[in-house]
This record gives C-alpha cells, sequence and structure tokens, in this order.
C-alpha cells in the first residue's frame, strides 16, 4: 500500500490553501486527491469578480483566485490525483479511491484533511409541490451549464432563495439574455451576501420578495409556470397571496449542505448546526491526526476565509505529522453558542495546544442591527464590540490570543452572544 | 400486420410481452412515452405484497399469491433488485383487534404463508422504532420489496432480446376492429395486429370503451410519496403498514431495495389521468401520517418527493381477459395495488389467454435470463479493479451520490432499449438518484448521452417529449 503523510481529500480552496501551508510547515509527503478533472473545485465555474479582495487585496474571478492556488501547489510540487474519487475513508486513515487508471487503490495516511465542499440543497428536500418536469436546477448546475459548458438552461426564469449562488445567476442570467422574473425568499431576510443584493438584483431591477416561496410548479414535461405565495410567521403559504408566473425555468439557491458523507463513515462526529465536523482549536476533528477546512466544515461567505482557515489545518496537520502538535492535556475551554450567535468553529480550545492567535467564526441567526458582539470568560465580559450590522448570510469572527486566555488559567467556558444596545 | 399488440409499456405491459415472447409470435409493444416504465409503473409503493388484502376469492388475490412467489425466481433470472424483508400491518387500537384478525383469516385464506399475529412487544423486538401507539401487528414474513424500474426493464429488455418490438413516442388515438384484427391509428402512424392487449394503465377505459358496450371506468388515484436519504433507510427493515382505512392500505413506511425510506401514498381521486403533480396537502399528509407509525422519522433526509396514479376501477378488481364483444381484444386493466406484486403472474395470464386463442406455439430458443447492468459496488475490491482494468470508463465516477461510473451509464444506453435521456440513465443506473438529485452529474450524463448516442446536447431530454434540458446557448437571443 502507499503512504503519505498527509491526504487531502478535495483539491478546491480549502484542500489547495491546506496542502500548501502544510508543504511549508516542512512535509514533503502530501497527496491531494481531486476528483473533477482540474484542480480550483467549485471556484472554476465562479467566473464573477469579487473573489481575493481580503487575501490579495484586489478583485479576481473564481478561476483567478483558484489559480493562485494551483500555481503554488505546482511551484511546491505537491502531488495531485486529478479524476480520482475517494469512496472511503477508514478509521485508521486508509483512504481508498479509484480513477480510471489504476481501479481501486488504497493510501495509508498519517493525517487526512477533509475539504470535499458542500452540494447544494435540493428541491425535494424542500418539499415544494407540484409537477417534476426539466427546467428545475440547482442555481450551481445552472452555473455550470451557463458558465463552463456554454449552455443557456432557461429563458424566463423565477429563483426561489437567495443564497449567494442564486443572486450571481439572477445577474447571469439576465446578462446571457434570459429575462429573470422574481427571486423569492423564504425567510423574512436574504441569505446572501448585501452586496450581491445590490449588485445582482438592484442594478438589474430585479424584485427580491421575501417571505416567499414556491407552492406549484406546472408543466408535465417543461417547467410552463411557478406560483409562488408569501409565507406566515412559520413558513407556511397564506391563503389568497398566490401569484402567478409564466416562465420556464427554476432556480434554486437554498442553501448548501457540507459533503460529510466520507467523514460519517469513518466516524467523524458531526455538529447537527452546521453539518460539518465537531473540531478543536487546531480544527482537528474527534479522530485524532484527521482535521477539517473550509465548506465541508461549515458553508463560508467569502472564499478568503477558507484559505484562512485551510492553511491552519495545513499547518496544524503539518505539526501532527511532526510530533510538535501538543497532545492534549485534557483541559479544555467550550466555546457556548447562544443569543442569536448559532454555532462557533472551533467548538473547544485548548490553549497549550493554540496558536498565539487563534481565530474564531459564526453565523447569527438572524438580522441584527446596531447590536454587540459579546464574548464572556465564564460570567466576565471580556469583548463588547459594536456591529451596525449582522445578518445570517455574512460570517462574523472573534480573535483569541493565546497570552490572553493563559492569563485565565481556571476558565472552563467562553460565551459568545449578540447583545442588544 | 403483428400477431400481438401490447398497449403500454408499464410493468404489466412488459411481463405480457416477456411472457408472450416465449412463442412463435410477432409482437409488439406500443407506448406514448419515451421509455418503459413511465407510468404508474415507476412511481409506486415499490412493494411486493404478501397478499392478505385483496378479498378472498378475487382474482386480485389469487394472482398476488402467485406474483409474490414468482417474484424470487424472477428476480434471479432477470436480474434486478428484490428482497423479501417481511411486513407488518400496525394495529393502533384494542378496538381494532377484529379487523387484524379478519386480516389474518383472509391472508390464510388467499393462501398467503407464515402469517402471524404479533404481540406489542413482539413488534417493539422486531422493529425498535415503530411507534408505541399500537398494540399488536399481523406479520407476513413473505412480503417483500422490489425495484419497480429493475422489475420493469428486466422484463421488457428479456422480451425484446426474445424478439419483441417497442415503439416509444407512439400514442394510440383509435382502435377499428377488422376482419384480420385490429387497426391501431397511432401519432406515428396505422399498425395492425391480430390480437391487441390493453395495458394502458390510467388510460386502458379509454381503449376497452372504444371496443366494448360493457363499459368500464378507472379513476386515477393519486399518490403523493416522499423518499429519504440513504442515511434513514436503516428506521426500519420491514415494510411498516396501519391497519386499511377507507382509502387502501395507509402511509406505509418501508425500506427501498437500494436502501433508502420511503413515505405513502395518500390516496386522492383526480380527473387528470396526467395528473402526476404533488401538492401540499398530500406531502403535509404523507409527513403527518408516516409519524403515527414509526418514531423518529428524520424529515430533514427528504431528498425528493413525487406522486403517482393508480388505475382504480371501479370494482376494485384486476380485468384480465377477452372481451365477450370482441374477440381478439384482452384487458389487462384495472391494475393497481398490488399490480406490481401481481405482475409476474399478471404476464402469465394474459400469455395463458393468448396461447389458447391465437394456438401459439413455444419457441425452442427463447433465453429465459437476464443479466442487468453491473453494480461494481457489489463486487469485491480486486474484482472492482479488474473490471476498471477491463474497462476504464468503471473508474470514471459521473455520480457522486450513488457513486454509479460512466460504464454503468454506457451500458444503460447502448443494451436492449437503452436509455435515451436523464430519467431513463437514472432508472436503469441510479444516476441522479441521490441525495443531490442530479445536481452535480446531470451535465455529464448529458454529455455522455450526448456523446454516444450523436445528439446535440440542446436535444436531450429529462423524460422525452418536450423535456429539453438546455434552450439554447449563452447569448443566443441578445
Amino acid at each position: 500500500m502507499r503512504s503519505y503523510d498527509i491526504v487531502i481529500i478535495g483539491g478546491g480552496p480549502a484542500g489547495l490553501a491546506a496542502a500548501a501551508a502544510a508543504k511549508k510547515s516542512g512535509i514533503d509527503s502530501i497527496l491531494i486527491l481531486e476528483r473533477d478533472k482540474e484542480l480550483g473545485g467549485i471556484l472554476n465555474q465562479c467566473i464573477h469578480n469579487g473573489f481575493g479582495l481580503h487575501t490579495f487585496k484586489e478583485e479576481l474571478t473564481g478561476p483567478e483566485y483558484a489559480r493562485r492556488f494551483i500555481n503554488e501547489v505546482e511551484e511546491l510540487k505537491i502531488e495531485y490525483y486529478l479524476n480520482t474519487m475517494v469512496i472511503d475513508i477508514s478509521h485508521e486513515k486508509v483512504v481508498t479511491a479509484m480513477n480510471r487508471e489504476e481501479g481501486l487503490f488504497e493510501i495509508q495516511a498519517k493525517a487526512v484533511i477533509l475539504a470535499m465542499g458542500c452540494r447544494e440543497r435540493a428541491r425535494g428536500a424542500l418539499n415544494i409541490p407540484g409537477y417534476r418536469p426539466s427546467g428545475i436546477f440547482s442555481a450551481g448546475t445552472a452555473q455550470r451549464l451557463v458558465n463552463m459548458e456554454g449552455y443557456m438552461p432557461g429563458r424566463k426564469v423565477v429563483i426561489l432563495g437567495s443564497g449567494d449562488i442564486g443572486l450571481i445567476m439572477a445577474r447571469r442570467m439576465t446578462l446571457e439574455g434570459a429575462q429573470v422574473q422574481v427571486v423569492a425568499e423564504l425567510m423574512p431576510y436574504s441569505g446572501g451576501l448585501k452586496r450581491n443584493i445590490v449588485q445582482c438584483l438592484d442594478d438589474f431591477g430585479i424584485p427580491l420578495k421575501l417571505s416567499h416561496t414556491v407552492v406549484d410548479i406546472r408543466g408535465k414535461y417543461r417547467v410552463e409556470g411557478i406560483t409562488i405565495a408569501e409565507v406566515d410567521s412559520h413558513g407556511k403559504p397564506v391563503p389568497g397571496t398566490e401569484e402567478d408566473y409564466d416562465c420556464d425555468t427554476l432556480l434554486l439557491s437554498c442553501g448548501l449542505i457540507p459533503e460529510n458523507e466520507l467523514s460519517r463513515g469513518m466516524g467523524v462526529d458531526i455538529e447537527p448546526v452546521t453539518s460539518g465536523p465537531s473540531v478543536n482549536e487546531s480544527l482537528e476533528t474527534n479522530i485524532d491526526g484527521v482535521f477539517a477546512c473550509g465548506n465541508v466544515l461549515h458553508v463560508h461567505d467569502l472564499v478568503d476565509y477558507v484559505s484562512e482557515e485551510a492553511t491552519t489545518a495545513g499547518q496544524n496537520a503539518a505539526k501532527y505529522v511532526q510530533g510538535s502538535l501538543a497532545k492534549s492535556s485534557g483541559k479544555v475551554i467550550k466555546l457556548a453558542p447562544t443569543g442569536g450567535v448559532r454555532y462557533t468553529v472551533p467548538k473547544t480550545i485548548d490553549v497549550d495546544r493554540m496558536a498565539d492567535e487563534l481565530t474564531v467564526r459564526f453565523r447569527v441567526g438572524n438580522v441584527y442591527k446596531n447590536c454587540f458582539i459579546s464574548v464572556y470568560f465564564d460570567d466576565e465580559q471580556v469583548v463588547h464590540r459594536k456591529r451596525p450590522v449582522m445578518a445570517p448570510g455574512e460570517m462574523e469572527d472573534v480573535k483569541f490570543k493565546k497570552e490572553k486566555l493563559a492569563s485565565y488559567p481556571d476558565l472552563k467556558t467562553i460565551t459568545i452572544k449578540i447583545e442588544e444596545a | 400486420m403483428y400477431d400481438i399488440i401490447v398497449i403500454g409499456a408499464g410493468v404489466s405491459g412488459c411481463a405480457a410481452a416477456r411472457e408472450l415472447s416465449r412463442y412463435q409470435a410477432d409482437i409488439c409493444v406500443v407506448d406514448k412515452e419515451e421509455d418503459v416504465c413511465c407510468g404508474t409503473s415507476k412511481a409506486n409503493s415499490a412493494i411486493v405484497h404478501a397478499g392478505y388484502d385483496a378479498a378472498e376469492g378475487s382474482l386480485m388475490a389469487k394472482l398476488n399469491v402467485e406474483g409474490n412467489l414468482m417474484m424470487e425466481q424472477l428476480s434471479r433470472d432477470l436480474d434486478f433488485s428484490f428482497r423479501r424483508n417481511g411486513s407488518l400491518v400496525l394495529c393502533m387500537r384494542e378496538e381494532d383487534r377484529p379487523n387484524l384478525e379478519a386480516l389474518y383469516e383472509r391472508g390464510v385464506k388467499n393462501g398467503v404463508k407464515d402469517l402471524r399475529i404479533l404481540t406489542k412487544e413482539e413488534v417493539k423486538e422486531m422493529e425498535p422504532n415503530v411507534t408505541d401507539d399500537m398494540v399488536g401487528a399481523l406479520y407476513a414474513p413473505t412480503g417483500g420489496i422490489v425495484c419497480p424500474f429493475g422489475l420493469t426493464i428486466a422484463l421488457a429488455e428479456n422480451a425484446a432480446m426474445n424478439g419483441v418490438e417497442f415503439k416509444f413516442n407512439t400514442e394510440v388515438e383509435n382502435i377499428v376492429k377488422t376482419d384480420e384484427g385490429f387497426e391501431l391509428t397511432t401519432s406515428q402512424g396505422v399498425l395492425k395486429a391480430k390480437y391487441v392487449v390493453n395495458a394502458a394503465g390510467v388510460h386502458a377505459d379509454r381503449f376497452h370503451n372504444m371496443m366494448s358496450a360493457e363499459k368500464i371506468h378507472i379513476t386515477p388515484r393519486r399518490g403523493d410519496y416522499c423518499l429519504l436519504d440513504k442515511t434513514a433507510g436503516n428506521l426500519v427493515d420491514k415494510t411498516i403498514f396501519t391497519l386499511p382505512g377507507k382509502f387502501g392500505k395507509g402511509i406505509l413506511v418501508t425500506p427501498t431495495v437500494h436502501g433508502n425510506l420511503l413515505l405513502g401514498p395518500t390516496a386522492i381521486d383526480i380527473d387528470d389521468p396526467e395528473g402526476t403533480n404533488t401538492t401540499r396537502e398530500g406531502l403535509d399528509e404523507v409527513i403527518g401520517k408516516a409519524q403515527n407509525s414509526v418514531n423518529n422519522i428524520p424529515m430533514r433526509q427528504v431528498i425528493t418527493s413525487f406522486a403517482g396514479l393508480r388505475a382504480h376501477e371501479d370494482q376494485h378488481e384486476f380485468v384480465i381477459k377477452e372481451l365477450e364483444d370482441c374477440k381478439g381484444f384482452i384487458d389487462c386493466a384495472g391494475i393497481e395495488s398490488p399490480g406490481l406484486s401481481s405482475s409476474p403472474a399478471i404476464g402469465k395470464m394474459v400469455a395463458d389467454i393468448l396461447k389458447e386463442k391465437a394456438g401459439l406455439k413455444e419457441k425452442n430458443d427463447f433465453i429465459a435470463t437476464r443479466k442487468g447492468i453491473v453494480d461494481p459496488k457489489e463486487l469485491s475490491k480486486e474484482e472492482y479493479s479488474k473490471l476498471i482494468k477491463e474497462n476504464p470508463a468503471y473508474g470514471n465516477i459521473i455520480c457522486r451520490c450513488e457513486t454509479i461510473s460512466e460504464g454503468e451509464i454506457l451500458d444503460a444506453i447502448h443494451r436492449p432499449l437503452g436509455a435515451k435521456s436523464l430519467d431513463g440513465v437514472k432508472r436503469r443506473t441510479r444516476a441522479g438518484m441521490g441525495r443531490c438529485q442530479a445536481g452535480f452529474c446531470s451535465p455529464r450524463t448529458m454529455e455522455i448521452l450526448a456523446r454516444e448516442l450523436k445528439m446535440d446536447m440542446g436535444d436531450i431530454t429529462k423524460s422525452g417529449g418536450d423535456s429539453k434540458i438546455i434552450v439554447g446557448i449563452d447569448k443566443d437571443k441578445l
């Protein structure tokens, strides 16, 4: 059986950044396994700009952003296999994969970095009633067809869900000559970035109907029409508010789901809120030497943060292989998200193992204006930071210094919550 | 002039065609859709009923029990997925116990083997996730689950291997009795046959009534279903029914042969024989009632919902016979549940009728077995690797969720009656049937279909007809 120090599952932005970081931390034996025919992951179909503002201080397209990392991986001479599907990872870190050339093969890894990304929530998961004709696409599938294959999935479009891909596709379809009639969003707020609402909807006069959902799909062979209706505070359609749209296409942008089938299979604990692995300060799962980063860990808003997080995961995996990642003393601080904070990544902090600074990322469960992010070390408030706007579509973070945490030797719980002014 | 035309390429029509293909006869199956298994046969509970439900002495009861007995051997001969997982009918209230016992008695009289009435404790031991709000259950170990696509496609392919012709996109518009037999006016021209088998599902009454003074009436009875991810497939092992109410068997909860969990169906009588739309009320009913019989159903794991139509004949009985007032026209109508379970026996009954009427002679070169598409996941690692070495397409995974390779898709396209659409590929291989519901694989499957069938990408459909996936190229209307 071939063996590598670090095997990285997925060659998208997370896998690439993790690989580069691990290599620069002194690990030579690294293998990236990518199921697609090229590296870069979903960035390859995100041909709009706006990537890299944080990382490179310039606006790149998705493929350009990916290319910077691919170039780095090439320059660092990191090995990767393309068109290779991982079908199983054992608890003992034996990775079973397959491709056309080699058939089925196994790789023994010392450390594994999970970087498989996420998938889109499909129509069935939304229980949208109606017929099942062609013309219903997840926004990402439509994005691939338009941007990578050059095909138009439809001409008259209704979009359900205001996730970022849906917003981006509203603009994209319009620019390619389609008529986007409306974006309906079940929630009373958008799931996407504010800048995307402005640049992709407002600038093109596409209405966004909050608290609306699709209640019927017509057409036996091809979509012929969609009915949307307003929903009440429980998400139930309000009778009498139905509006019919003649259209041939329904795009769905109703959330992303981390793809953790492999993680579950190897025994990684999954958090119900994020659907991603439960990780500690080292981005390590409950299995020693198995790390996670990127959208497989939790769905991110900006790829810049994926790269940052993956860099940390790569560095920690390298330390783990080198034996320099301190063993846990067992003294662990729990992070407690509450009061509007839906989750935190990581879930726990072991001060002995953490770097000089640690970023804790989270999302809020509602729109908050002029509220505060408050952090409590047990009962003591240590952060009270005002934020003009917080929304579920945008990630938030707080940073912790090792020095500071070390000065609280008895600290058990760090509570992060949103507080009114 | 054909000897026999079968109208309808659902499970009944294909079972009849397969049985008839044992004999020396020119047979043609016509269907208005682009593929086999596009109507009632594609959207149902996928259950092989034990046979305790149907009225004692009915044709339904007889064919159900016979079909159930035949299914296992047939699944080996024709290589489709079937599992005898057993079924439970829950009795929810003490006062309903007489109905449970009556069901037991009926089952015994219908010839169902090994039926037992279980205590509440026995049920809980067998199925820990079943509700505590039940007082006992009827256990039928002979109950089973089947892949309805696998069964129908296997029957059709085997029929085709034995010389049966299939004409798709061929809608029968009118039928006239002639001196030689029948003239069928179709959307593809006139077809002639000495005998006609009417296996047209929800449309069977229309053809029957064209030919007979004794009218029958079929009501499309819609059933909504929810299908859950494979992570939920182990919640129950047996098929869980509750005691029948006025509209059929209530909401069942069952594993599928592929390891998903299926909930359904509702029973709504409608007018439109093409009305396969789900409704909010229907899905709410499925989700609500399913939880009455099984605890902890993870509704967040629903990956798709769909509706199917049962061909409910007013007398709730299979109508399988030659018309008294139109000799040579054989009805195979009113085939609703337990139609899928009965299909092997239905096919044989139709063939027996025609064998006698038409004096059919057996072939000496009938091919009784058929190999399905190889599922590499059922091979050992060594065999799997060897398969990829021999044909690298098996190492190219197209559908991530179900781990379906290009090799399987190529086989689905190129075998007899091969797939021509995304749904055709899906029903044959399960590509696109997983948790992402074809989000990732549909563009890749389209490419393969276009390449292999030498079609333009723009002509690839989801399910034939006007169901094209893409409508043009970027900017073409700017």
